[in-house]
């Protein structure tokens, strides 16, 4: 027998990695203009994974997004995508990363879900620490950069298995995940928080019919001050600067050059 | 007057354009070269809804309108005009057709199983003998008891041989002319029913053409389509929503062709400069980019006509007629953009002006197409 898991993911919305994103000359931020934005692409695996586990488990999922109102786009996209219904932490201005932790905690013990699946980290300040920083605030498990064995063109991800795996008691959740040199894999009890890496799944296409019956799916909001959080940064962005431009390449005449270049000057083997 | 896309097209276009540069941009050119029709992505298209974008929801389609039809069209264009015209006359034609006109047995055995992908729609309306005529039909439906008998041919038939359900307009009646034709839904593998496919299409090559024929196919009243002689009124109704879709089809197309242009003339060096430099080459950019957007403002205002419940006849003429015109204009300049290489099979950009081309023809040429705007405009001329 399954038992049926509420599932909370997250939905951040981040720039598109396809639009161009420029520093503003002074170097306060980078220039709004023509950017285009989308989920963060972690959150998008792990909205992916909690439809397949609750399509095998029966159950609920929430998708949660922290920001102005432009992330309803998000919290749409995730709802499009077969997430249930949505929680808007309504907020403008700077969050760090333990702001986000901090308001997710409060979310959590709202919904009181089975597992929180997160991005590992989003794609804009690639920090990685919001999902560590839940679960030890929470005293839940904690899995974090979530893969599996099977290669993304494998029968089982065809078949949209999920990759983690709830005990039959639905207490505990085994989780493969990337370390150094491989995979490992661990066992953690539930409630836990879970963060996703890359190759974890392939999400789906949000479909039409999904698209349209997102837009009757609920969205509660929700504030900082109504959950009693603090956000003040601790952390403050002083300067942003773009990275220097990469210096051309060199074409070699032939693999001999190219060869003891790699060893006098790249000194690489 | 809000001149944004609404959010659930927003979210289709995402969508599709993600979906089709992982699944239709790195395969579209080999398609064309072997006239392969795609059917897997088909049916992913299918499991996407975008195989019953108009549908409504208790059919399980998406319950979508025309204008999402021509954005969705519009995005896969982009990449492949074949796979757009799959999705458009699929879409626009033969499921239209049996969901405004069909009863509600046709619809509930048809509908589910198209706006899944399950089953492909086709529409048989054009003969070998006639087109641009098209109430100047053959093919007969001669009525035997509660059953009628089909014989003759259709010509050009989109998903000819891949199709599963054909809507197809036959004359009951010659002597009352244009009321007396009447469309029926046939099956494939019904006796007397063939399909035969035509090779060698200019553009448009990976979608299915066939030709369709008629031996004595008995056909029960129950797959009638709408009263006995409306057939064509109804038809001509399917018709002016197909134009709004071909229309996007070929904005598509041009705007494929113009990116591929700039991105070609900003990378190619000629005289030592960038090609894009050369004012000559950025005037046509620029007349491409102006064209297709005012393409594309017809485009929509149809289909926002369309979606209000408003006429929207001659508008779906206009649209068509301008995004046709424009979309050929647009990517024959972005092969003399790209020079010899875009007269290759090396870009896409050949592909994009074979594709566009039949955007001119199909669903009503140009010279129909003006003659309906010049009928409404020039009333009693
Ligand atoms: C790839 C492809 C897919 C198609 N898919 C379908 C489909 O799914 N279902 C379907 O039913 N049909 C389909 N068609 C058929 C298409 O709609 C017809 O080819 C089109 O309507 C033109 O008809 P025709 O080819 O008989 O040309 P004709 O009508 O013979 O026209 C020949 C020329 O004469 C011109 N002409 C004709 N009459 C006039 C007039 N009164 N005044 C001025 N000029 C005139 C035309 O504009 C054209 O230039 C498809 C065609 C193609 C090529």
């Amino acid at each position: 027998m399954l038992f049926p898991m509420k599932i909370l993911v997250t939905a951040k919305r981040v720039e598109d990695p396809e639009s161009k994103i420029k520093v503003k000359p002074d170097g306060t931020g980078i220039v709004p203009e023509g950017l285009k934005y989308k989920i963060n692409p972690f959150d998008e695996i792990a909205v992916e994974e909690a439809l397949r586990l609750v399509a095998k488990h029966k159950g609920e999922t929430v998708v949660v997004s922290i920001g102005g109102k432009e992330v309803h786009e998000q919290l749409r996209h995730a709802m499009a995508m077969g997430v249930d219904r949505a929680v808007w932490v309504n907020h403008t201005g700077p969050l760090d990363q333990m702001a986000i932790a901090g308001l997710l905690k409060k979310v959590c013990e709202k919904e009181k879900p089975d597992m929180a699946i997160l991005g590992k980290q989003s794609i804009d300040d690639d920090q990685n620490q919001v999902g560590q920083y839940m679960a030890e605030w929470l005293g839940w498990g904690q899995a974090t950069f979530a893969s599996k064995h099977e290669s993304l063109d494998s029968d089982a991800e065809k078949s949209k298995t999920p990759a983690l795996v709830v005990g039959a008691d639905g207490k505990t959740v085994k989780v493969v995940r990337e370390v150094d040199g491989g995979l490992g894999t661990v066992e953690c009890t539930l409630p836990a928080v879970v963060t996703t890496d890359l190759r974890l799944n392939q999400p789906r296409y949000a479909p039409l019919p999904g698209i349209m019956k997102a837009k009757s799916k609920p969205i509660e909001e929700l504030t900082p001050a109504g959950l009693g959080v603090d956000v003040a940064p601790k952390l403050t962005v002083l300067k942003m600067s773009a990275p220097a431009p990469r210096k051309a390449g060199i074409k070699v005449p032939d693999v001999a050059t190219l060869m003891q270049k790699l060893k006098t000057e790249a000194k690489v083997i | 007057m809000n001149l944004e896309l609404p959010e659930d097209c927003q979210a289709l276009k995402r969508s599709l354009r993600e979906f089709c540069e992982k699944h239709v941009k790195p395969k579209a050119r080999e398609w064309d070269r072997t006239e392969a029709f795609p059917l897997e992505t088909v049916r992913e298209l299918g499991r996407m809804g975008v195989l019953g974008v108009r549908v409504p929801e208790e059919y399980g389609g998406a319950g979508m309108g025309a204008l999402a039809l021509a954005v969705a069209t519009e995005e896969i264009a982009r990449y492949d005009g074949s796979l757009a015209l799959t999705v458009a006359s699929h879409n626009g034609l033969g499921t239209s057709h049996l969901r405004i006109f069909g009863n509600d047995a046709q619809k509930k055995k048809y509908l589910p199983k198209l706006a899944t992908g399950e089953w492909l729609g086709a529409w048989g309306l054009t003969e070998p003998g006639s087109g641009s005529d098209a109430a100047g039909m053959k093919t007969t439906a001669v009525k035997r008891g509660d059953k009628w008998v089909l014989n003759g041919s259709k010509m050009f038939i989109t998903q000819g041989t891949v199709g599963d359900v054909f809507v197809v307009l036959a004359v009951t009646d010659a002597a009352a002319k244009q009321k007396g034709i009447t469309a029926f839904v046939l099956e494939k593998g019904w006796p007397g029913f063939t399909q035969r496919a035509i090779h060698g299409k200019m553009g448009m090559r990976s979608s299915d053409t066939a030709e369709l024929h008629f031996e004595n196919v008995e056909v029960p009243d129950s797959h009638r389509v709408g009263e006995a002689g409306q057939g064509f009124i109804d038809t001509l109704k399917i018709l002016d929503g197909g134009r709004i879709t071909i229309g996007a089809l070929a904005v598509g197309l041009g705007r494929g062709a113009l990116e591929e242009a700039v991105r070609y003339a900003k990378d190619r060096t000629a005289f030592g400069h960038p090609i894009a430099e050369f004012q000559a080459l950025r005037w046509m950019m620029s007349d491409m980019k102006t064209e297709l957007d005012a393409a594309q403002l017809l485009v929509w205002r149809a289909a926002t006509l369309a979606d209000a419940g408003q006429r929207f006849s001659v508008e779906a003429s206009m649209a068509k007629l301008v995004s046709s015109e424009v979309a050929t204009r647009a990517c024959n300049k972005a092969v003399q953009i790209h020079g010899g290489y875009g007269y290759t099979r090396e870009f896409p950009v050949e592909r994009y002006l074979r594709d566009a081309k039949l955007c001119e023809i199909g669903e009503g040429t140009s010279e129909v197409q003006r003659t309906i705007i010049a009928r409404e405009k020039l009333k009693g001329v």
